[in-house]
């Protein structure tokens, strides 16, 4: 135990270091995938067929591809038409593309649970569709959607550890470089594992006093 | 910068990208079968009037469904050889994935039994079934065919993350991939017709599923 100690104290600083690019990461991606996955939302729920088929075609190819498969090609990908992305900006956009797929079939579910007379009634009083989405709909959709939000955030910081195979050096790739030097492999990759279970027990509990407050009445 | 697509090169190695979706699809089966025993083991222990079972199945469950499947993977196959255990990188793969789809199984299958009527186990407790027949022969039957829904779309995530084994070189259709990406730097058709794959398998298996459902009328 007293090697092991020795060994994190030496190890503190990259291991630091992974643990905010595994949470800057995967909030990044929650941010732009939130912001996408809210304009899916909409246009899944309520754009006429042919609006709504390249949004639908979005959909269903981020949910049946893997998120590896999704990290490789965003990280392969852009170099050869002319782009160049870095492993970390790849890995966010990766991420930030799938979030936006499953956030915004939740958007799409939240808003149809919506009953119909709520928007009828909105027009009705005079409301514009901006208004309609803005006053009326999106704020009882965004509420019944948090629950699931927050595992997609889960899912977020665990396939962030994914993005340790294109080379970021998020937390496992760190724990594989501090391994690489002092071979306590089960130590340091448990050492691992514990904190991606701390940090989605505390954003699970952060979720659970957030729904708390703004939950259905 | 111009682009020209050549399906070609990947067409030439098409035969390794299908036996590497086999190789995806046949770990997904063996964890998944596994997984479905130790969920529902887990689902029974989480409804038992025993504290410390219920105690058990629960810190399963989350410790399992917080932790990234890549860590369980590097744990089984470098870290258990350290503690005596050396299992092939097939082996390890598997039984990673089957620890982390039990998981997801237990709640699905938890799910499941709180769907079952309580009237319903009332009366085969009231014809004279032990607690344990009325689980295995009334409770199970039920239970499962409202699972089946979840316990598919479950198989499906188990067979995208399958793709995970490409990080300790399962030769499954992720790590083909990769590898017909670097011999002929035909990037963007590898990853597509490397998705399209996954798509298909996914839309065919989601089809199978929904046939079963028909043949079994929900409860």
């Amino acid at each position: 135990m007293q090697a092991f100690l020795d060994q994190l104290w030496i190890a503190r600083w990259p291991l630091w270091d992974g643990l905010l690019l595994t949470i800057g990461s995967a909030a990044a991606s929650i941010l732009f995938g939130t912001l996408l996955g809210v304009i899916v939302g909409i246009q899944l729920a309520y754009a006429p067929w042919w609006l709504r088929l390249p949004f639908r075609i979005y959909v269903d190819i981020m949910r049946g591809t893997p998120v590896l498969v999704l990290i490789l090609a965003a990280y392969y990908i852009p170099a050869v038409v002319g782009l160049s992305l870095g492993p970390t900006q790849a890995g966010i956009l990766a991420l930030a593309l799938f979030a936006g797929a499953h956030i915004g079939e939740l958007m799409r579910g939240s808003l149809q649970a919506i009953p119909p007379g709520q928007a009828e009634a909105g027009r009705s009083i005079g409301l514009t569709y901006p208004q309609l989405l803005a006053y009326v709909l999106l704020p009882q959709a965004v509420r019944s959607a948090l629950p699931p939000w927050i595992n997609t955030g889960v899912e977020l910081i665990k396939g962030s550890s994914l993005l340790s195979i294109i080379g970021v050096g998020e937390l496992l790739l760190k724990t594989q470089e501090v391994i690489g030097r002092n071979f306590m492999t089960i130590q340091f990759y448990v050492f691992a594992g514990i904190l991606y279970l701390a940090i989605n027990i505390v954003l699970d509990q952060l979720g659970k006093a957030v729904e708390r407050r703004v939950g259905q009445p | 910068m111009e682009y020209s697509l050549h399906f070609g090169a990947v067409w030439a190695s098409f035969d390794k990208l299908l036996s590497g979706l086999a190789i995806g699809l046949g770990l997904a089966v063996v964890a998944v079968a596994i997984g479905t025993v130790l969920g529902l083991l887990a689902a029974f222990a989480s409804v038992a009037p025993y504290r410390a079972l219920r105690g058990l199945a629960a810190t399963y469950v989350a410790l399992i469904r917080n932790l990234p499947l890549l860590v369980l993977v590097l744990l089984a196959y470098f870290a258990l050889p350290q503690a005596g255990i050396t299992l092939d990188k097939y082996q390890s793969f598997a039984g990673a994935l089957a620890l982390y789809s039990g998981a997801y199984l237990t709640e699905v299958f938890r799910a499941g039994l709180t769907s079952v009527p309580k009237g319903v186990i009332e009366a085969a407790r009231a014809i004279g079934l032990t607690r344990l027949q009325t689980n295995v022969s009334v409770v199970a039957p039920i239970m499962l065919r409202n699972a089946l829904p979840s316990l598919g779309n479950t198989f499906i995530g188990m067979f995208k993350d399958s793709s995970i084994a490409a990080a300790i070189a399962v030769p499954e259709l992720t790590f083909e991939a990769r590898k017909i990406n670097v011999d002929t730097f035909r990037v963007i058709e590898t990853w597509t017709v490397a998705s399209g794959l996954y798509i298909a398998a996914c839309m065919v298996i989601a089809a199978l599923l929904r046939g079963l459902e028909r043949r079994f009328p929900k409860f």
